[in-house]
C-alpha cells in the first residue's frame, strides 16, 4: 500500500516537473511576446496543480485530521493561483495591446 | 467560488431576509476558513473563530456575497459540476501545448493569430468565468472581453483556435442559465 501511494506520489510529483520544463523551455523558444504567455501562464499552472497533487498523496500517508487540513490548505494554493494566474496573464496581454505591439504571425516569416 | 456569486445587484432594494441570507453565506465561508487554517478545536479558538467570523460578515456581508439569494443555489451546484470537465478540457489542453512546446519544428507548427467572436452572454460574472476559462486553456488567451459579449482571443495554432468558442461557451452559459 505504501508502495502504491510512493509511486503514486512520485508519478505525480514528475509530472509537475515536466510542465514546469515545458513552461520554461516555451518561454525561451516560442516567437514573440504573445506566444511566449502561453507557456509561461499555464503550463505553469498545471505544474503546480500535479505537485501539489503529489505533495497531498504523499502527505495522506498517515491520515489524520491534521493531514486532513494540511492537503486543504496546500489546495487553496491551487485555487488561489487557478484564480490569479489567467488574470495577470490577462493584464500582461492587454498591457501589450495597448502598447500597440504587433502580434507574431506566419507570413511575417516567409518574407 | 466566491467569483460565482459576486453577483452585481446594487439596484434592487435588499430585503431583510437577503441581508441575512448574505451574512449568513459569508460567515459560514469565514468560519470554514478559520478552521482550515487554524486546525485546532479548543473551545477558547473555536469561539473566538466564530466571535471574529460574525464581525467580519456583518460589517463585509454586502461586499462579497451580496444579492445572493436562494435561488442562486443551483448556479453554485452548477458551477461545482463544471470545474471537473474544466479541469479536464485543462489538462488535455495543457499536453497538446507541452507538444508544441518540444517539437523540433515548432516554429511551423504554431500559427499565432487573433480571433473575434461575439458570445451572446450577458451578465458580467459569465463573461468573466469564460474569460478567464479561455485563458486557462492553454493555446487560447483572452484579449479583451466586452460586456456586450464580444471577445478578442490570441489563438497560438489553428485548432486550439477552432474550439472556440463552441462547447465552453455553452457550458458556462448553461452554468449561469443563459439562453444563447
Amino acid at each position: 500500500m505504501h508502495i502504491l501511494i510512493n509511486i503514486a506520489a512520485i508519478f505525480f510529483l514528475v509530472m509537475g516537473l515536466v510542465f514546469f520544463l515545458g513552461g520554461a523551455v516555451g518561454i525561451i523558444r516560442m516567437p514573440d511576446f504573445y506566444s511566449r504567455l502561453h507557456p509561461a501562464g499555464k503550463l505553469d499552472t498545471l505544474g503546480i496543480f500535479a505537485m501539489v497533487t503529489g505533495l497531498v498523496i504523499y502527505n495522506l500517508h498517515h491520515f489524520s485530521l491534521e493531514t486532513l487540513l494540511l492537503s486543504i490548505k496546500m489546495f487553496l494554493i491551487v485555487f488561489f493561483v487557478f484564480l490569479a494566474s489567467p488574470t495577470a496573464t490577462h493584464s500582461i496581454v492587454d498591457a501589450g495591446m495597448r502598447a500597440g505591439l504587433r502580434p507574431w504571425t506566419q507570413k511575417k516569416k516567409k518574407e | 467560488m466566491n467569483e460565482n456569486r459576486d453577483e452585481k445587484n446594487t439596484g434592487t432594494v435588499t430585503t431583510a431576509g437577503a441581508t441575512f441570507f448574505s451574512f449568513f453565506v459569508t460567515f459560514i465561508f469565514m468560519f470554514a476558513t478559520w478552521i482550515i487554517l487554524s486546525g485546532k478545536f479548543d473551545p477558547l479558538l473555536l469561539g473566538l473563530g466564530i466571535f471574529s467570523s460574525a464581525l467580519v460578515a456583518w460589517f463585509f456581508h454586502d461586499l462579497l456575497f451580496a444579492g445572493v439569494s436562494m435561488k442562486q443555489t443551483g448556479v453554485f451546484v452548477r458551477f461545482c459540476r463544471y470545474m471537473p470537465w474544466l479541469v479536464m478540457e485543462i489538462i488535455k489542453a495543457n499536453f497538446h501545448l507541452l507538444y508544441l512546446v518540444f517539437h523540433p519544428r515548432m516554429l511551423q507548427l504554431i500559427n499565432p493569430h487573433i480571433i473575434q467572436f461575439q458570445t451572446g452572454l450577458k451578465s458580467d460574472i459569465a463573461i468573466t468565468t469564460l474569460a478567464n476559462a479561455i485563458t486557462l486553456t492553454p493555446g487560447t488567451v483572452t484579449i479583451t472581453a466586452t460586456s456586450e459579449g464580444r471577445f478578442r482571443v490570441h489563438a497560438i495554432d489553428r485548432p486550439s483556435a477552432e474550439s472556440l468558442p463552441g462547447a465552453m461557451r455553452d457550458r458556462v452559459a448553461h452554468v449561469y442559465g443563459e439562453k444563447i
